[in-house]
């Protein structure tokens, strides 16, 4: 068994097989693969015994389910009106100058994604941006610098 | 028609005597029926946007007749402007997983599950070993409930109840046709409690405190505190615990920066109130007072005069726009075109005229979509194109 079928059967054999299980499993595979490829669907759908369209469908649904490569950190930046108006699009700036990456692009690398997305809920420490499952509030052009520098190092 | 409701401050929610498992032991000793009947005379209702009253709600899970039964706590705080839920979670996790078990006990369900929205996740670690703990206390005192917790994926429509359940089902999450309504048919088609987290926070309070205590707080038909999540041009932003049925003038007295324009209550999918509203305008459900009176999940997000109000339009119908599930042709093709037809009109391509042709829309999103997050997108735009008409024009 490859790597990735053994991730696959080990999610299986911990959440279970029936359909309802299906989303600990996907995002388990996110987690630890980045996305979801062709082949980990056509995978997933095998192990619990679903059509592939089935899984597509469901994992296409989510925005926190990528299905195209991404790199190991996922930066996402809140564009939802609080942050957009508190200075959204100069972090966005920073990270777009510090990283020559665009919004929905990977570095060359591999190491970092940026994306934007909706209301993260920190309006009231506004703009906030995830990577990956960690949350930095009350960002500053600065700030984000700084908090990049030490992902870089990583 | 102005309303003499003023601001009060309240604390109730957040303080935290650590006495749990005391009210905890204390109120599954006592009668069902009983219980219900206090929910039911508190008057609470529902704290995550749409209000259903909670007494009726268990009283009616606790009528339906099956061998399973389930407590859902619905963590998917996506409403821009909104993020109570997470503080409640961080800090009184307790007062809500107790909540979750006396509902259980209520109704006759085993199992809970806390929804917790994937902009969340950070809080999964944490909340686990919490449940752990609340977990070993209910097996210490025979009581049967056990809690998991079901992460979201980045969906705001997921915190409509019946997406929530095809989501937890494994499936793309969108809302189901109602009836059957949750407490006969919900998750995997069972009977089921499915309530927002500061909701299930305040049973915890009216269990402790007794039904009168909370409500001789707030006004008619709106009884009780809420939590107000304030953001946007305000010199204090945060979460205040307030009560019910103040007036929007007093509410911009304390929190805005002295050049308020609008308000935004209830987040998106809320409406905007311009300032010439404040006096007439009072937070609380629908059916009292002598002026306007909104309900909110409690997203207050306030506006000055430098914002331009297509910008805040343009934002939020962005937002409907990705986040319609695309199940209903009215919804998924109503907020592209309102999206696209704002733009249109601010460049010019469009005539001003074209404003009303949207707002026809709106109204039929109103009565044509499937779920709240269509129905709801008219109360926006037309608030903001009705009271802004002039900044929408190039």
């Amino acid at each position: 068994m490859d790597p990735t079928q053994e991730l696959i059967s080990s999610l299986a054999d911990r959440y279970g097989r029936s359909r309802e299980n299906l989303l600990p499993i996907l995002q388990g595979v996110v987690q630890k693969e980045k996305y979801l490829s062709d082949y980990l669907m056509i995978e997933i759908a095998r192990e619990l015994d679903l059509p592939a369209a089935e899984v597509y469908g469901t994992a296409t649904f989510y925005s926190f389910l990528e299905y195209k490569q991404m790199g190991t950190y996922i930066i996402r930046v809140c564009k939802t009106i609080t942050c957009s108006m508190k200075g959204k699009n100069q972090i966005l700036l920073a990270i777009q100058n510090m990283l020559k990456i665009g919004v929905g692009e990977t570095t060359p690398d591999r190491k970092f994604s940026l994306l934007e997305t909706n209301c993260l809920g920190w309006c009231h420490k506004a703009p906030a941006m995830l990577i990956n499952d960690e949350v930095y509030t009350e960002l500053t052009p600065e700030k984000v610098r700084g908090i990049l520098t030490e992902y870089l190092k990583k | 028609m102005a309303i003499t409701y003023n601001l009060k401050r309240a604390d109730f929610i957040f303080r935290n005597e650590n006495d749990w498992e005391k009210i905890l032991n204390r109120t599954l000793q006592r009668d069902k029926q009983e219980l219900i009947n206090e929910l039911i005379s508190s008057e609470l209702k529902g704290r995550g946007g749409a209000g259903f009253p909670t007494g009726l709600k268990w009283k009616l899970a606790n009528e339906a007749v099956s061998d399973e039964k389930y407590v859902i706590c619905n963590a998917d705080e996506g409403e821009p402007g909104t993020f109570k839920d997470r503080e409640i979670l961080t800090k009184v996790p307790f007062k809500v997983m107790s909540a979750m078990a006396i509902c259980g006990y209520i109704i006759g369900a085993k199992k809970g599950f806390i929804y917790l929205r994937g902009e969340y996740k950070y809080l999964q670690p944490d909340l686990e070993k919490i449940i752990a703990e609340f977990e070993y206390y209910c097996k210490e005192i025979n009581f049967d409930f056990t809690i998991n917790i079901f992460m979201g994926s980045g969906a705001y429509i997921c915190g409509e109840e019946t997406a929530l359940f095809e989501s937890m089902e494994g499936k793309r999450g969108e809302p189901r046709n109602k009836p059957p309504f949750p407490t006969n048919s919900g998750y995997m088609g069972k009977p089921t409690v499915i309530n927002n987290v500061e909701t299930l926070a305040h049973t915890y309070t009216i269990f402790k405190h007794g039904s009168k205590k909370f409500y001789d707080l707030g006004v008619q038909f709106s009884r009780g505190t809420k939590l107000f999540s304030v953001s946007g041009d305000t010199p204090k932003p945060g979460i205040y615990e307030l009560e019910l049925g103040m007036s929007l003038q007093d509410f911009v007295d304390e929190f805005g920066d002295g050049d308020t324009k609008a308000v935004q209550v209830g987040g998106a999918s809320g409406f905007l109130v311009p300032r010439k509203r404040f006096g007439e305008t009072a937070i609380g459900f629908k059916g009292k007072l002598t002026g306007i009176s909104l309900p909110t999940g409690g997203s207050m997000m306030l506006f000055n005069s430098s914002r331009s109000m297509f910008n805040v339009l343009d934002n939020y119908l962005e937002f409907f726009r990705e986040e319609s599930c695309g199940q209903c042709t009215p919804c998924r093709v109503g907020c592209q075109q309102l999206h696209i037809g704002i733009k249109a009109v601010k460049q010019g391509a469009k005539p001003a005229s074209y404003l009303d042709k949207l707002l026809k829309l709106t109204e039929t999103m109103q009565y044509t979509a499937k779920c709240g997050l269509g129905q709801s997108v008219a109360n926006s735009f037309s608030s903001i194109v009705e009271n802004f008409r002039e900044e929408m024009i190039y």
